[in-house]
């Protein structure tokens, strides 16, 4: 498949890095101000060069002389949607993909706006349109939790639950092992690149949220007969409550009965909540560090546990082009 | 804590006759009825007779005397073992006997749930937070503990062991959530139902 990737963060990137490995090939990469495009020369198949565009970010900044524009009127199959995740119109993200689905081009999300957002009007423009999106990314990282869904099919999965926030597990599990308080912790996390300056967005539980808004659009989806009867999500109707002032003191309690604090995130057909919850220490959902878990329920095969890495460039960037090779 | 002295039957020999330990219906459990009662002489012995005549062994009563249900009676608590079909026909006895039964379940408080508050405890009244969940009619605060480590003007924790009727932890929750919001505290729910 040939593709185009806008956005050229660690995902971007590693998309790039990793296509051919996948048999892909990269026919335009955009970031926020310029892009490349592959010209052509050598036929048809000769798409952009990998280590030139990572080594163009990485030193100038820019991917290459083109305007965005460009890349995303290239000629691909496939548009890797893998710009920064914005909340409410989901913009610029949600165009990009309705462009590609207006040509009849296939689009694949890391960005969780648009499927967390604006998933009615996402399932409305693949309605109309050759194509299809697919957003395995944008769930738990390299942990393939929607296509599991999907595979048990989401009429038979009463709830999607688990860790999907690896900065908050990440905080929670060092507050428990040290004895630390939140705000020593957080700081430990920034020097370890684990959390953001602005931390905000993972422990105030907003990223799994948005992460448990996607999967309740996909089992309210899923399961309905007709979309146009199913109920829409987006981060308004989640519940949702962070760690922000979760005190030592309460993990040292939980400790002394063999639990622990982990911020959960479930989502039905019909709720969205993240909080944080009591587990059991040596629990299942008791995931360590930065790692993540989701657990299906489903009515007929039981639960299904799948742990892993929930971010990262490579892993992420391993369910976007799994995600491409679904739609060949 | 069972009490046999009033010659409830054994059902020993069913017991044996199922060493797989399958769902073996003979085998007496302790089952809780709460009853409610009209403020009168002889009301009590009344509620209790059917439960004896059907085969049913006594363990407890809980004469609520201080508390009013809302329709100004008398709530009682009875804990007895009994098999599941003579259970079944002791509530069947009791309603045919007039005797209001309120809530009948299989042991008094078969759910425990564990749970976290966080905050201004100290400020807000610890023992009126405890008291308002004994309270509320599902849960009992089973045990308490506090972790101050600030002192008692800064944000402390507490671990509450609840334990809640059958199928009850639900409403127990709901009731220390709305608590939690109205005294401004953070709750930490439990996993429920999870922890396989």
């Amino acid at each position: 498949m040939r593709l185009a990737v806008i956005g050229a963060g660690a995902v971007g990137r590693s998309v790039v890095d990793l296509a051919s490995e996948y048999g892909h090939e990269v026919v335009a990469v955009a970031d926020s101000s310029t892009a490349v495009v592959a010209d052509g020369t050598g036929g048809r198949d000769a798409g952009v060069d990998p280590d030139a565009v990572v080594a163009r970010k990485a030193e100038r900044g820019i991917v290459g002389d083109a305007d965005p524009a460009d890349a995303l009127a290239a000629d691909y199959d496939v548009l890797v949607e893998a710009t920064p995740t914005t909340l409410g119109d989901a913009e610029p993200g949600f165009s990009h993909v309705t462009r590609a689905l207006e040509r009849d081009r296939h689009a694949v999300l890391a960005n969780k706006g648009p499927v967390a957002e604006r998933f009615g009007d996402l399932r409305a423009a693949v309605a109309d349109s050759a194509g299809e999106i697919r957003f395995e990314a944008t769930v738990g990282g390299a942990i393939p939790a929607v296509s599991t869904v999907e595979d048990i099919e989401p009429g038979h999965v009463t709830a999607v639950r688990g860790v999907l926030n690896g900065t908050a597990n990440f905080i929670l599990t060092r507050m428990a092992a040290e004895g630390l308080d939140y705000e020593h912790v957080l700081a430990e996390a920034q020097d370890l690149g684990v959390a953001e300056a602005d931390p905000s967005f993972d422990v105030d539980g907003t990223d799994a949220a948005l992460k448990c808004v996607i999967l309740a659009n996909v089992l309210s989806f899923g399961a309905a007969d007709d979309p146009a009867d199913a109920r829409e999500f987006t981060l308004e109707d989640a519940d949702v409550s962070g760690i922000r002032d979760v005190p030592g003191s309460a993990l040292r309690l939980a400790a002394e009965d063999g639990r622990t604090v982990r911020l959960i995130g479930e989502a039905t057909g019909e709720t969205v909540r993240v909080a944080p919850r009591l587990v059991p220490e040596n629990g299942t959902l008791a995931v360590s560090g930065t790692q993540n878990i989701v657990q299906i329920e489903t009515s007929h095969a039981g639960r299904l546990n799948i742990s892993g890495r929930g971010a990262g460039g490579p892993e992420t960037a391993s369910a976007v082009l799994g995600d491409v090779g679904r739609l060949e | 804590m069972s009490d046999d002295r009033d010659g409830a039957p054994e059902e020993a020999a069913d017991d044996d006759a199922s060493p797989d330990g399958g769902h073996a219906s003979a085998t007496p459990s302790t089952h809780t009825v709460r009853l409610e009662l009209v403020d009168e002489p002889g009301q009590l012995l009344a509620a209790l007779r059917p439960i004896a005549d059907n085969g049913g062994n006594l363990l407890s009563i809980y004469h609520e005397r201080g508390n009013k249900t809302p329709r100004g009676r008398i709530p009682v608590e009875v804990d007895f073992e009994a098999t599941q079909e003579r259970f079944e026909g002791i509530v069947e006895a009791l309603r045919s006997e007039g005797v209001n039964v309120m809530q009948a379940g299989t042991e008094r408080y078969a759910e425990e749930v564990t749970l976290l508050l966080f905050g201004h405890l100290i400020d807000t009244d610890l023992s009126d937070t405890l008291s308002r969940i004994e309270a509320c009619a599902s849960a009992s605060v089973a045990d308490v503990s506090l972790a101050a480590p600030q002192g008692t003007e800064e944000a402390s924790s507490a671990r509450l062991r609840l334990e809640a009727r059958a199928g009850e932890t639900e409403a127990a929750l709901a009731a220390v959530r709305e608590l939690a919001e109205e005294k401004e505290l953070r709750l930490v729910e439990p996993l429920t139902g999870v922890e396989a």
